[in-house]
């Protein structure tokens, strides 16, 4: 046997347990072996998911995070050098058995995003004295590599905050509007924070390279000339504050995104 | 040749990190695991920097996968030489085993058959991740539970092999190669007298259980008597070496790995003390 095929047959006993496969590893002689290692790799595993959620644990219980583990185990398998890639698919575990509670997947991306954004790149984010004789119109803000972001429909936020602190969780709740959550790092420390949809697009079409006098063009056409602008500042205020920009560039000012921001409610 | 380094250590690991860092632990060295320290940045990295300022550190890798069929990761190649860079490492390490397959990973350390195939793909891996590096690496003999027949060589003869062709040296695991007897039922003495002494820069001692049919290498107990007793064998074959105590699971308080760490002074003074 060939180095390449006792490699595929050893895969083919981890993934799926297979027999044919294990009988030309060896068969008995090496039956005993080939339990260690199936072992090993799904103790691996399982222990790689319970460290990096263990508030999602702690909200849907033990028995229900196994059978989760489990399910993620035979759905997805590890291909990255590093066991960290392994839990970045488990809140699409989660999506897709609890559809009917997403608290439970938002639980886990934050879980998520906030382990990502503890190891990720080291950057200095500007402070609001360091601005001056700023083109706004053309300026290209640069966010933290850190920064993630996804939609978010429950009040997700305030079940892992509460399992943070060892409090008791509040009851599950619906958004009125589907809002969403970003994740950075400020320093050493992950940070989250809820935002609406018309700051979750903002901030994606900033990341895209629109320049701010685009942003503030758009806001101005959505919520009109005063409320726009008072927007748009109390954004770029915000972002600072959250340490969350790290440069400025330069950019072609465009009046308005190729696509509108989202309808106003009670922004 | 790797420069040989004299000295007692320890693993660095989580529960440890503030005594390490705020008082001045007596070891002579720190080995950390490298993949735990290659990300791109936040606390880890700043530890990583702040205990080098302290220590020398060698780097033990888990991951490189050296028997894999297909060849090595060149994207993870590429994060240890920038660790390698920023940390200036007595040594760099890993096993002899395969992890990876057509982009699987089984996150654990695998045995290979010890025939000339294999031996022939093990080098031309190394040869790569050593021009990558930049270095000369150390290799780990595995603790292994499954022994692959037909082998055209013991395990010491490919490690051996394996030294004169790629140039490497060794980090030889006592308690590997009391489990790997152990469950294969080879010496373990003739072991520790075929591999190529000269090789030899590092040691691993550490505690090993017992499964229900073999033993398993869990990093979770002391070192046992048997396993002090082989490297009392072994030490005086050998030149200078970096020797140091592994624990990874039921991790204890510091200074009951310092006690353990006192265990392998003594014994290493007890082997000059003979050979004067």
């Amino acid at each position: 046997m060939s180095l390449l095929d006792l490699q595929r047959d050893m895969r083919a006993w981890l993934v799926d347990e297979d027999a044919v496969a294990a009988n030309r590893l060896g068969g008995g002689d090496v039956a005993a072996g080939l339990r260690i290692h199936l072992n090993n790799f799904r103790a691996q595993l399982t222990a790689c998911l319970e460290e990096s959620f263990a508030h999602t644990r702690a909200w849907i219980g033990g028995d229900a995070f196994h059978h989760a583990v489990v399910t993620h185990v035979e759905r997805v398998h590890p291909g990255s050098w590093t066991l960290d890639a392994y839990s970045r698919d488990f809140p699409a575990t989660l999506k897709l058995l609890y559809p009917a509670d997403p608290e439970i997947a938002e639980l886990a991306w934050i879980e998520q995003a906030l382990a990502e954004a503890f190891a990720g790149p080291d950057t200095e984010a500007l402070t609001a004295a360091e601005l001056h004789d700023v083109d706004w119109d053309n300026a290209v803000l640069r966010f933290t590599p850190t920064l993630d972001l996804t939609e978010l429909t429950t009040n997700a936020p305030a079940i892992w905050s509460a399992l943070a602190q060892g409090a008791e969780p509040p009851a599950v709740a619906m958004l009125s509007e589907t809002g969403a959550i970003l994740a950075w790092r400020d320093g050493e420390m992950p940070r989250f924070r809820a935002i609406d949809q018309i700051e979750h697009q903002a901030l994606l079409r900033l990341r895209a390279s629109l320049p701010f006098g685009g942003l503030c063009a758009g806001l101005v056409e959505l919520l009109g000339e005063e409320a726009g602008v008072a927007r748009a500042g109390a954004m770029l205020g915000q972002w600072l504050a959250d340490a969350l920009i790290t440069s400025l560039g330069s950019g072609t000012r465009l009046d308005a995104p190729e696509q509108p921001l989202p309808p106003a409610h009670d922004a | 040749m790797i420069a040989p380094f004299s000295g007692f250590g320890l693993g660095l690991r989580k529960p440890h990190y503030a005594e390490f860092l705020e008082t001045r632990v007596a070891v002579d060295f720190v080995e950390v695991i490298s993949e735990n320290f290659m990300v791109e940045g936040g606390r880890p990295r700043r530890i990583l920097r702040e205990v080098r300022e302290r220590y020398p550190v060698a780097l033990h890798g888990v991951s490189m996968s050296l028997g894999s069929a297909d060849g090595l990761d060149g994207a993870y190649l590429a994060r240890l030489r920038a660790l390698v860079d920023e940390v200036d490492p007595l040594f760099v390490s890993d096993h002899l085993s395969w992890s990876r397959i057509e982009g699987f990973n089984s996150h654990d350390l695998l045995p290979l058959p010890y025939t000339n195939a294999a031996l022939d793909l093990v080098c031309a891996n190394l040869d790569r991740a050593q021009d990558v590096l930049g270095r000369a690496m150390l290799i780990e003999n595995p603790s292994t539970y499954i022994d692959f027949a037909p082998a055209d060589m013991t395990e010491w003869e490919f490690l051996d092999r394996l030294c004169a062709r790629t140039g490497c040296g060794l980090l030889l695991d006592v308690n590997n190669v009391f489990v790997s007897a152990s469950n294969h039922g080879f010496d373990p003495l003739a072991y520790l007298d075929g591999i190529p002494h000269a090789r030899v820069r590092q040691i691993h001692l550490a505690g090993h259980s017992q499964g229900s049919e073999l033993l398993i290498d869990t990093h979770d107990q002391p070192v046992p008597a048997p396993v002090w007793e082989l490297y009392a064998h072994v030490l005086p074959r050998l030149g200078s070496v970096a020797t140091m105590i592994e624990r990874d699971d039921a991790i204890p308080p510091l200074h009951e790995l310092l006690a353990e760490l006192g265990t392998a002074r003594h014994i290493a003074a007890g082997c000059v003390r003979a050979a004067a």
